[in-house]
């Protein structure tokens, strides 16, 4: 303990790829110690293989990338630009965000979002739950209490980004689930006897049948990797949690998965091939061709959630969807004749893209820029190709 | 004579930690790893939430660890010796997708 004792020097380690750089990350899925610049590499093409693989992609395909700020889809946003300028994917990328109208946090992560259009140069897209269903998150959890939020919030979310990306004129939305989320996905499934969902959760691309396909890029890709890779990035996303109450479900499946971790490193990856690998013998598939009476978008129900949580806002009963809270039910709330302020919700078979989309950020298209993207394809593709030599000459 | 580390946080971390990203800070004699210094941490500077930083005598599961800018885990997790002008930087992987 006092400075008299000599310190004993460890020997240096060095990166198990290039076996010259200082390592800076233990690599969660190989166990390997990688320096920055291996990692980087390691990190980003693993994710176009994964791409490849997964045939994520067609060729000038038009493709929003739901970006909500966080780290997640910061780091997607940043990582599909770069490999769709290496590697040529020829990829019209918009980012598209969901205002759900929660203030102190969305407000402030959309912020974020708008910088970071800014910062990789692309379009951005956003809609907002008070637009297209008349209310805000803050005013539905005024009206409904705040239990329940998280997963209706979801339902809403989820109808949202379908119909941004039909206005944007996108037939794909990618999200930014990782590893951990889907390996979190697959116990919930799991635990809930939700048979149907339980393979589905793993596939890389989902709703090739319907109007909006889905795809996750960083199927493979653990949390900790897109943590560290946007702090050694210098990546601007935003970080503070939600204030409504969280999904607890997730919370404990999340915890159970960290303690199984703990004792069997390989957990997130086994989770996920044992979704992949599940075969649902009774062919019970999610109905996915019946539509919402209402609303026209997917459901395996008449009328769909958010259709029904909607109604019951409306008519100022919320338990018809959720459950009202001790204060909202002691007052209930009267609507007057022409105080209501519903709207209608616009038909999902209906929408079509919007030729004046209203973009909270464009991107001047130009001769000039296709030659720099010429250019910086080049120059992208060179360090690869240089990191590959590097690599291979070491054996 | 106490060490002198700086401490940072990222990731929503710096929300326990009155809201600082960074700061200085010497260390007591009694604080030789990291390990003492996640118990001291808990002790002297956290501000609220204990559970939301440590769990059974490490940092909760979710929560990054570096040292210099490197992988704790590399340099030796909870036993790695603390040494003057370290830094030691903590960031959470659990806020926001
Ligand atoms: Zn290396
Ligand atoms: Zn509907």
């Amino acid at each position: 303990m006092s400075s008299n004792t000599p310190r004993i020097k460890k020997p240096k380690k060095t990166c198990d790829i290039c076996k010259s750089g200082k390592p800076v990350i233990k690599r969660p899925k190989t166990g390997q110690l990688v320096c920055k610049e291996c990692f980087y590499f390691v990190f980003e093409e693993e994710i176009h293989q994964t791409i490849i693989q997964g045939n994520v992609f067609k060729e000038n395909e038009k493709v929003a990338i739901g970006a909500s700020g966080g780290k997640d889809s910061t780091v997607l946003a940043y990582v599909m630009n770069l490999l769709n300028k290496r590697h040529n994917y020829k990829l019209d990328l918009v980012l598209l965000s969901i205002d759900e109208g929660i203030t102190g946090y969305r407000d402030d992560s959309l912020e974020t979002v708008k910088r970071n259009a800014r910062q990789y140069n692309l379009p951005l897209k956003i809609v907002s739950y008070k637009e297209l269903y008349g209310w805000s998150m803050d005013e539905i959890v005024k009206e409904a209490g705040n239990k329940n939020n998280c997963t209706f919030c979801g339902v809403l979310r989820r109808q949202a980004l379908d119909r941004g990306a039909v206005m944007l004129g996108a037939k794909h939305i990618l999200t930014g689930h990782n590893a951990d989320d889907i390996a979190e996905t697959v116990l919930m499934n799991i635990l809930r006897g939700d048979i149907p969902r339980l393979q589905r959760c793993t596939f890389i691309t989902t709703g090739n049948d319907s109007m909006i396909k889905r795809s996750k890029p960083f199927k493979y890709t653990y949390e900790k990797e897109i943590v560290m890779y946007a702090h050694f990035k210098k990546l601007d996303y935003f970080s503070t949690e939600c204030i409504y109450a969280p999904n607890a479900f997730r919370g404990n499946a999340r915890v159970f998965l960290k303690d199984l971790e703990k004792v069997r490193s390989t957990a997130i990856m086994d989770i996920i091939y044992s979704g992949e690998s599940y075969e649902n013998q009774s062919n019970n598939n999610i109905p996915t061709s019946k539509v919402c009476e209402r609303c026209g978008y997917m459901s395996s129900n008449k009328i769909c959630k958010a259709c029904v949580l909607l109604e019951g806002l409306n008519k100022g009963l919320p338990s018809l969807g959720i459950k009202k809270s001790k204060k909202a039910r002691a007052n209930p709330k009267v609507i007057k004749e022409g105080e209501s302020k519903e709207i209608k919700v616009k038909n999902f078979q209906d929408l079509t893209k919007e030729e004046n989309c209203k973009m909270e950020y464009v991107v001047e298209k130009s001769e000039k820029n296709n030659e720099m993207d010429i250019d910086e394809n080049k120059k992208l593709m060179d360090s690869v190709n240089n990191m590959k030599r590097k690599l291979q000459n070491l054996d | 004579m106490g060490k002198n580390i700086t401490l940072s946080f990222g990731g929503g971390m710096e929300i326990l930690f009155n809201n600082t990203k960074e700061r200085e800070i010497e260390l007591p004699d009694s604080v030789v790893n990291i390990k003492d210094l996640i118990a001291y941490m808990k002790d002297e500077l956290l501000q609220e939430r204990p559970e939301l930083f440590v769990l059974n005598d490490s940092v909760r599961p979710g929560i990054i660890v570096l040292i210099n800018n490197a992988d704790w885990e590399i340099e030796g997790g909870l036993e790695y010796e603390l040494e003057d002008d370290d830094e030691i930087t903590f960031i959470s992987t659990l806020h926001g997708g």
